[in-house]
């Protein structure tokens, strides 16, 4: 349950709208389910009484729809920001990928967002409806009588459990409290998986990867990648939307995808979350945050407006690329 | 039956104004080197984008090693700065998908360095030749 509630966040937006302050509210919607809640766009207030949804499943980050929406609309744009957002929020700002005195950002806590699959594993599938209570999930399905009570706290979804950051990093108004920077454990699993000798390594990236649909949507959705042409569009690449044809083009495009935004990626998580087959994708992520970590001093991409991007930069004595395995036995 | 000896295909990339010409001294001084290595001039190591090190294994070679100018030598000053740290989380990543390691490498080679451009060449042949065919960035269509 979110401690802050709907009511005030559709006040204050109805408030800002009726004011004219602002001619826009980029909030969330519900889509065809109770779990699927979309992103959307907002011009006046009785759509904004009547569809406006704050709850456990408004995972989805909007900073990125504020490249397009600053562009299209005249005015300016109430955003509402949780923590995690506000890091790919100042992300796009170092990137200059929209302009700042069109958005009116509004910082928000967030108690953790849940995993729909997670629920799904808990009380199967049909679906028909999903109360948010204190603590609990009142999930309704098609073959109970009887509601489904589930604790929230046993769906969380994972990037949630290694939430790195309860602060807002940028933000004009707050709503509610912000917190701090957390220690995350969200490494442990990179360190896990680079304990392993190379052959379970491949095997299980293998079979991680052979999922993959090649649906793009981890890469529609992340606020790091917002070039308007993008390598996996252009026709003459041979892996330009279409599944991968063999395991060797899986790799290619998890391989590419991470590293055009390694030292960008906020860790945000969102393309772990929208993966239809489920592939940990923040793992690849999280291995190139970590190595930076590791090998050029902590970084976190967002932190703050106009910091370098590791990739972008460079020191006289770094480590050279023989050098990166050293002190590892496997 | 006679089995075949098993040569790996090597794609060495070499920027333009330190690498190649070491490639070239390393001609003219007639050190040897094996054949299977093919020289991709690059005008500056940090041209290399790390899709074309993909693209390499997939059109058949068995490691692709890159060489550019001394840290500090860069003809542009600080490409090669980028190229390390490229390659660094580059090669750290293949690593963690399992690939092996020692199928890549960078290497600083200057225009004087002849010899050490015919010594790299033969010990990373040497390595790759010892780890076998690769298999794990494979692709079968491009295979002959
Ligand atoms: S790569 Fe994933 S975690 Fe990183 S910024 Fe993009 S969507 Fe967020
Ligand atoms: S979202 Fe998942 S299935 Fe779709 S392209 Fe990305 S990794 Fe593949
Ligand atoms: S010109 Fe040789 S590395 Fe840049």
């Amino acid at each position: 349950m979110q401690k802050i509630s709907r009511e005030s966040l559709v006040e204050k937006a109805i408030a800002m709208l009726q004011a004219h302050e602002v001619s826009a509210v980029l909030g969330w919607k519900k889509g065809e389910f109770d779990y699927d809640i979309t992103p959307a766009l907002f011009t006046d207030a009785e759509d904004l009484q009547k569809n406006f949804v704050w709850n456990d499943f408004c995972g989805a980050n909007f900073s990125k729809y504020l490249v397009e929406k600053t562009r299209n609309i005249e005015g300016k744009i109430l955003t509402f920001l949780k923590p995690c957002d506000t890091y790919s929020f100042n992300q796009l700002l170092t990137e200059h990928r929209f302009d700042r005195e069109k958005v009116y950002a509004i910082g928000i806590p967030c108690e953790g967002m849940v995993d729909i699959k997670k629920i799904k594993d808990a009380c199967g599938e049909g679906i028909a409806s999903i109360a948010c209570e204190e603590d609990v999930l009142k999930v309704t399905t098609l073959y109970e009588d009887a509601p489904i009570a589930i604790e929230t706290e046993t769906v969380l979804a994972e990037r949630c459990l290694a939430c790195k950051s309860k602060k807002h990093v940028a933000y004009d108004e707050l709503l509610g409290e912000t917190g701090e920077v957390l220690e995350s454990n969200r490494f442990d699993e990179v360190e896990r998986l680079e304990a392993m000798t190379a052959d379970e390594r491949f095997a299980f990236w293998q079979n991680e990867l052979s999922r993959c649909i090649r649906c793009n949507a981890c890469r529609d959705v992340c606020p790091a990648c917002t070039c308007e042409k993008c390598v996996f569009d252009n026709p003459n690449s041979g892996v330009e939307n279409k599944a991968a044809a063999n395991s060797f083009e899986e790799k290619l495009f998890h391989i590419i995808r991470a590293f055009h935004v390694a030292g960008r990626c906020t860790d945000c998580g969102e393309c772990s979350r929208v993966c239809p087959q489920q592939i940990p994708l923040h793992l690849l992520n999280r291995k190139f945050i970590h190595d930076i970590d590791r090998f050029y001093g902590d970084y976190q991409a967002g932190a703050e407006v106009g910091s370098r991007a590791p990739l972008v930069d460079y020191t006289l004595d770094d480590l050279e690329a023989s050098e990166i395995f050293e002190g590892r036995d496997n | 039956m006679q089995v075949k000896e098993y040569k790996p295909l090597i794609v060495a990339f070499c920027c333009n104004w330190c690498s190649y010409a070491g490639a070239d001294l390393a001609g003219n001084n007639r050190l040897n080197y094996p054949a299977d290595v093919k020289i991709i001039r690059v005008p500056c190591s940090c041209r290399v984008n790390p899709m074309f090190i993909l693209r390499a294994f997939q059109r058949g070679a068995d490691g692709v090693i890159l060489c550019g100018c001394h840290p500090g030598d860069c003809h542009y000053t600080s490409g090669n700065y980028f190229t390390r740290r490229r390659m660094a989380l580059l090669f750290s990543m293949l690593d963690f998908l399992g690939i092996e390691r020692e199928r890549t490498r960078v290497e600083w080679v200057s225009a004087a360095e002849g010899a050490k451009f015919a010594a790299t060449m033969n010990d990373f042949v040497a390595t790759v030749t010892a780890l076998g065919e690769n298999k794990r960035l494979e692709d079968l269509r491009c295979k002959k």
